[in-house]
């Protein structure tokens, strides 16, 4: 698993990568209320638009921490969308992307260097 | 001696009184009161119609074959149904409601009076102007005040909120670039203090918005804005005084860097009241600001509307104003749709008709009684009382700019807090339990944990200290040992917090019959 | 002055508290060139008394609608509104309180705007509606822009029949928006050209019944075509009474129902403050713009209401938001729903027959005139006729005989090549003999 300094996790499953909001976003974001996954087939590239994540009273967006193409989107997310308080590491995963360029991952931080950023915050 | 001793007890009995329950779920004077929905009978009406003399036949199948689903009150009914709810809301005739940039002040009820006469409220919007001579005269007056107040040589009526009035005057703005070749301007700045409308209103007009830093005394940053202001920059939006309650001291250089730099300054008039009477935005470089009649000019807030929000114009927006633009002419006041001339370039049309002109009546009313002279006075107490709060408050609080006065407002941040576990959302529900309205809070988002105060002029000395006594005896419970007070406040409200992440959730926006309390039967289908 | 609580005494207590040597002092940041406008040609201040005199003054120049037989409407409508609704609006706790945005001291806000919402539902035959917008014709160019979030598509085409001032309401600010708007030439029965008008590009499509010329419409096919297309109906109407009688839009198959809301419980005023009402299908419900209010529980388990949905507004989306709609109707809203409230099923159906009874009579009596054709074939409350010159004319014609005979069509879009057109409506308020006087004034004109 990899990190971003705005708090988005990536995990490679073959050629496809799952990603989501590390557990550490999902506290401070406090109670999901509503998560807007993107479509399908749209392409992102890193630092793009993924999704927008909702509590109560902020809507923050979920960026794309590597280019691709969204393969599938987590439909679950509409009737739970406390999953993503739940497990915000697995279960409440957002979009899975095909990888663009597999070496933007390289660019990430491994979950380490993202403890040790998150004592910087 | 002849010893009475029958009729009433005249000493109250002491009691336990924690934890009291009434046997039926009844507190005192507040009623529990049901939806519509579960009180009315669908066959039920509070008002009794002459039969029509006429059936729909000739309308075929375009009558509507299914019930609404509306349930009937009778008169009495009804009459209760909105006392008992009408008695679960806060009010400015209640008690102060210092909820900062909305500038709840006391709504004078002669001007309620006055939009009552028949010859303003029964008036229709297309009735031949010839009728109507008079309203139009009153919207010529209101006019000449808000021009002569501002400063400013022109004003368009028609919009009808704040956010409609910045609407308004980003698209003149916007027009004005367009007609001279600038239409590729497309870039408004704001600072991060800004009403939310400010940005909403200039993405919703297609610009690119960036924002203007701020300096630590929390001012506009000059060299940020100098910065950024380019040929691509089509106008700045600025409130002032800011939202921090602070007036821009540095609002003339502000002006002329935008002008220099070919933008137009929009000024969000939100704040006017601070001022009015006093400083004329026009003498600052202003060249559009909407005004908030609501605010300003006290029409009442209605429990969220409706406004008024003219805009006033310099003369090089004034062409690109929306109609219809009031004339006069020797057949005295006219309306007209297509402003003819060589300058006349309206951009647009706001909504139906002419403008709230119910809103119109009351503002008018208040400046009137006001006069030049009132409205200075307004400005100036409206200064005082915040300062007041500001400076009593100050003991026990963190003000987020110390240094100076503020003008209508006083902002303070969470930083006294720190530590104690209580926040900001704690100590406004804690304030509720004292029996005020809680100020603003968690705005503007520049200051940590932010509470906006404002008074108002309207408010006599021993409110405002009323108000400071109970901020700090819940300042000391916070500090002290005390804070359940305020992490479970209120406790002595109508209801206690409500869960607004079950209701983000799961919305429920219409009462459906089975979901909630008891429905009546259902409607049989005709 | 009376709205000022402050003495002298409690102004110079207050400034030794905040350590000011003068008020002057606290205004230190203000430009000093800038710091003390004159305001020469304004007025001192004046009793309640010496006000009043020059509002009843400006008042008595005005023709009130009930001052005698009056046939406006396009738009607004004059009802009777029942004395007790005026009342409720006045009570302070309603009149002077602002948005709810603490729901433990709000909840009689909070509850009429959940019971407005229900009410305005059921009405447009939709599942969810929000606490109002300005007015109808903003509420339309909002329901237009709404499209365009959920289609993803850019131009609206709006009917011939569609209100001309909702028109280039929706022009100007859905256009400024970013959107393409195809505003069809104003017709009378404008159905067709409707249909032809979708294709693959329509985001949606923006009809009125009862239109702007009195025509009710079955928009079913309307509705049709524009699914099929994959767009959007919209639904407008601007007679809100009219509820009580026609189809409702949802059963029409309207995606969106907007409608002016002045008819149930607002006065006429010149044109505002009134209510717009705004209705969707739920699954559009994160794309509508305004405030909503929503079902919950409080830490005690006992219902309550809140604001619900806010990210989708400006205070926190700022530009992102769906709107930037702020402040709304609100206590247009109360009126509204008080009176429906009164009024319940029964009435809105007995109030809404009588209407249409009432422009049965007017339509009958104006048919017989020599010379007059109208041109409304199944209508509300309001009638379309031709009239043998221009109709501005023959208004202000009729004026002379105390009558306010309707509104020339001309006034709403003087480019239509409809000079000839008069709008003429009739409510619950118009009597037999208001019908008989405006017949003999048009008739006089006339000749």
């Amino acid at each position: 698993m990899r990190f971003t300094k705005d708090h988005e996790w990536i995990e490679l499953e073959g050629d496809v990568a799952v990603i989501g909001v590390t557990a550490y976003a999902a506290e401070q974001l406090g109670d999901v209320v509503f998560v807007e996954t993107p479509e399908v087939g749209k392409q992102v590239k890193a630092g793009d638009n993924l999704a927008v994540v909702e509590s109560v009273k902020a809507a923050s967006d979920v960026y794309a921490p590597v280019s691709g193409e969204v393969v599938e989107a987590n439909e679950a997310l509409a009737d739970a969308p406390e999953t993503v308080n739940a497990a915000p590491e697995a279960a409440g995963w957002f979009a899975k992307l095909k990888l663009a360029n597999p070496a933007e991952l390289d660019q990430l931080m491994d979950r380490p260097a993202y403890e040790a950023y998150l004592q910087t915050l | 001696m002849a010893m009475q001793n029958i009729g009433r007890p005249t000493q109250p009995r002491a009691a336990d009184l924690e934890n009291h329950a009434s046997l039926t779920g009844g507190r005192g004077l507040l009623q529990d009161e049901p939806l519509i929905f579960e009180l009315g009978g669908w066959d039920k009406t509070g008002v009794d119609l002459e039969p029509a003399e006429h059936d729909a036949s000739d309308l075929g199948d375009l009558v509507r074959a299914e019930p609404i689903g509306l349930p009937g009150l009778s008169e009495p009914e009804t009459l209760r149904h909105y006392v008992r709810l009408s008695q679960k809301n806060h009010a400015i005739d209640l008690a102060l409601y210092p909820l900062g940039s909305c500038t709840m002040k006391h709504n004078p009820r002669l001007n309620e009076k006055a939009a009552r006469l028949a010859g303003f409220a029964d008036l229709h919007p297309l009735q031949p102007v010839s009728t109507a001579q008079g309203a139009l005269a009153l919207m010529d007056r209101l006019a000449h005040w808000l021009k002569t107040l501002t400063g400013m040589p022109a004003v368009a009526l028609t919009p009808k909120a704040g956010a409609h009035g910045e609407l308004c005057g980003l698209l003149a703005i916007k027009a004005a670039h367009d007609d001279a070749g600038q239409g590729h301007r497309r870039t408004v700045l704001t600072p991060t203090s800004a009403h939310g409308t400010n940005p909403a209103t200039a993405a919703f007009v297609g610009y690119q918005v960036a924002e203007i830093a701020q300096t630590a005394d929390g001012r506009i940053d000059l060299a940020d804005l100098a910065a950024k202001l380019g040929p691509e920059v089509a106008a700045i939006m600025v409130t002032n005084p800011n939202t921090c309650g602070l007036f821009e001291r540095d609002i003339v250089e502000i002006a002329r860097l935008t002008h220099a730099a070919g933008a137009y300054f929009y000024a969000d008039g939100a704040n006017f009241n601070a001022v009015v009477g006093r400083v004329k935005p026009g003498d600052l470089g202003v060249d559009a600001m909407h005004i908030n009649l609501h605010k300003t000019f006290s029409t009442p807030h209605g429990g969220g509307g409706p406004g008024a929000g003219p805009v006033v114009l310099s003369e090089a927006l004034a062409p690109f104003a929306p109609v219809p633009w009031l004339v006069s002419g020797p057949q005295g006041f006219g309306l007209i749709e297509e402003p003819a001339g060589e300058a006349a370039q309206a951009f647009g049309r706001m909504c139906a008709f002419q403008g709230q002109m119910g809103m119109f009546v009351r503002a008018y009313a208040y400046m009137r009684s006001h006069g030049a002279d009132g409205l200075r006075q307004v400005a100036e107490d409206a200064v005082l009382n915040a300062n007041y709060v500001k400076a009593r408050l100050q003991t026990a609080m963190t003000p987020a700019f110390p240094d100076g006065p503020c003008m209508h407002e006083a902002l303070f941040d969470d930083s006294w807090l720190e530590g104690t576990g209580v926040t900001t959302l704690d100590l406004a529900k804690a304030l509720i339990d004292e029996g005020f309205h809680p100020m603003t809070m968690y705005f503007p988002l520049v200051v940590h944990g932010a509470m906006l105060i404002e008074p108002t002029e309207t408010e006599p000395k021993r409110e405002l200290d009323r108000f400071c006594e109970a901020m700090l005896a819940l300042a000391k419970a916070a500090k002290g040992n005390d804070r359940e007070r305020l992490k479970g406040a209120p406790y002595l409200a109508p209801m206690r917090r409500l869960d607004e992440t079950l209701a983000a959730r799961k919305p429920r926006l219409t009462w459906r019959p089975g979901t909630t309390g008891v429905a009546p039967a259902p409607l049989a289908a005709e | 002055m009376r709205y000022l609580p402050l003495t002298p005494d409690d102004r110079a207590e207050m400034l030794s508290v905040i350590g000011a040597p003068d008020v002057e002092a606290l205004f230190r940041d203000v430009p000093e060139t800038a710091r003390n406008a004159k305001l020469f040609d304004l007025p001192l201040h004046a009793g309640e008394l010496a006000v009043e005199r020059e509002l009843a003054g400006l008042a008595a120049m005005n023709r009130p609608a009930g001052a005698g037989p009056f046939f406006c409407g396009a738009g607004a409508y004059r009802h009777h509104v029942p004395a007790s609704v005026d009342h409720l609006i006045q009570r302070s706790e309603f009149l002077t309180s602002y948005t709810p945005y603490q729901p433990e001291i709000a909840q009689g806000t909070l509850q009429v705007l959940f019971e407005f919402q229900t009410q305005v539902a059921a009405l447009t035959g939709l599942e969810v509606a929000n606490a109002s917008m300005y007015d109808g014709s903003t509420a339309c160019a909002e329901a237009v822009m709404m499209a365009q979030r959920v289609t993803r598509r850019e131009t609206a085409v709006l009917s011939g029949g569609l209100h001309p001032h909702y028109a280039a309401t929706t022009q100007t600010i859905a256009h400024a928006e970013g959107m393409q708007i195809r505003r069809l030439p104003a017709a009378i029965d404008a159905e067709a050209a409707v249909i032809e008008a979708i294709d693959a590009e329509t985001a949606c499509v923006v009809v009125q019944t009862p239109n702007v010329f009195g025509v009710a419409t079955d928009v079913t096919r309307i509705a049709q075509a524009a699914h099929a297309a994959g767009a959007l109906l919209i639904v407008v109407t601007a007679e809100a009474v009219s509820f009580g009688l026609l189809k409702s839009p949802g059963a029409m198959g309207a995606d969106i129902a907007v409608a002016e809301g002045q008819s149930i419980g607002n006065a006429l005023s010149y044109g505002g403050p009134y209510v717009g009402l705004f209705a969707a299908r739920e699954k559009h419900v994160r794309q509508m713009p305004g405030r909503l209010c929503g079902e919950t529980a409080d830490a005690e388990g006992r219902r309550g209401f809140v604001l619900t949905l806010s990210t989708r507004e400006q205070h926190i989306r700022r530009e992102k938001a769906t709107s930037n709609i702020c402040t709304n109707s609100g206590l247009c809203a109360l009126a509204f729903s008080i009176h429906l409230s009164l009024l319940g099923e029964t009435g809105l159906r007995q109030l809404a027959a009588l209407n249409h009874g009432r422009a049965r009579e007017l339509r009958d009596a104006v048919a017989a005139l020599p010379g007059v054709e109208v041109l409304t074939p199944r209508f509300f409350n309001e009638i379309a006729v031709r009239t043998p010159g221009a109709a501005a004319a023959l208004v202000e014609a009729c004026l002379a005989d105390g009558v306010v005979a309707g509104v020339p069509f001309s006034r709403l879009d003087p480019h239509a090549g409809m000079d000839d057109l008069l709008l003429l409506a009739a409510t619950e308020t118009t009597t037999s003999d208001d019908i008989a006087a405006l017949a003999a004034a048009l008739a006089k004109g006339i000749r």
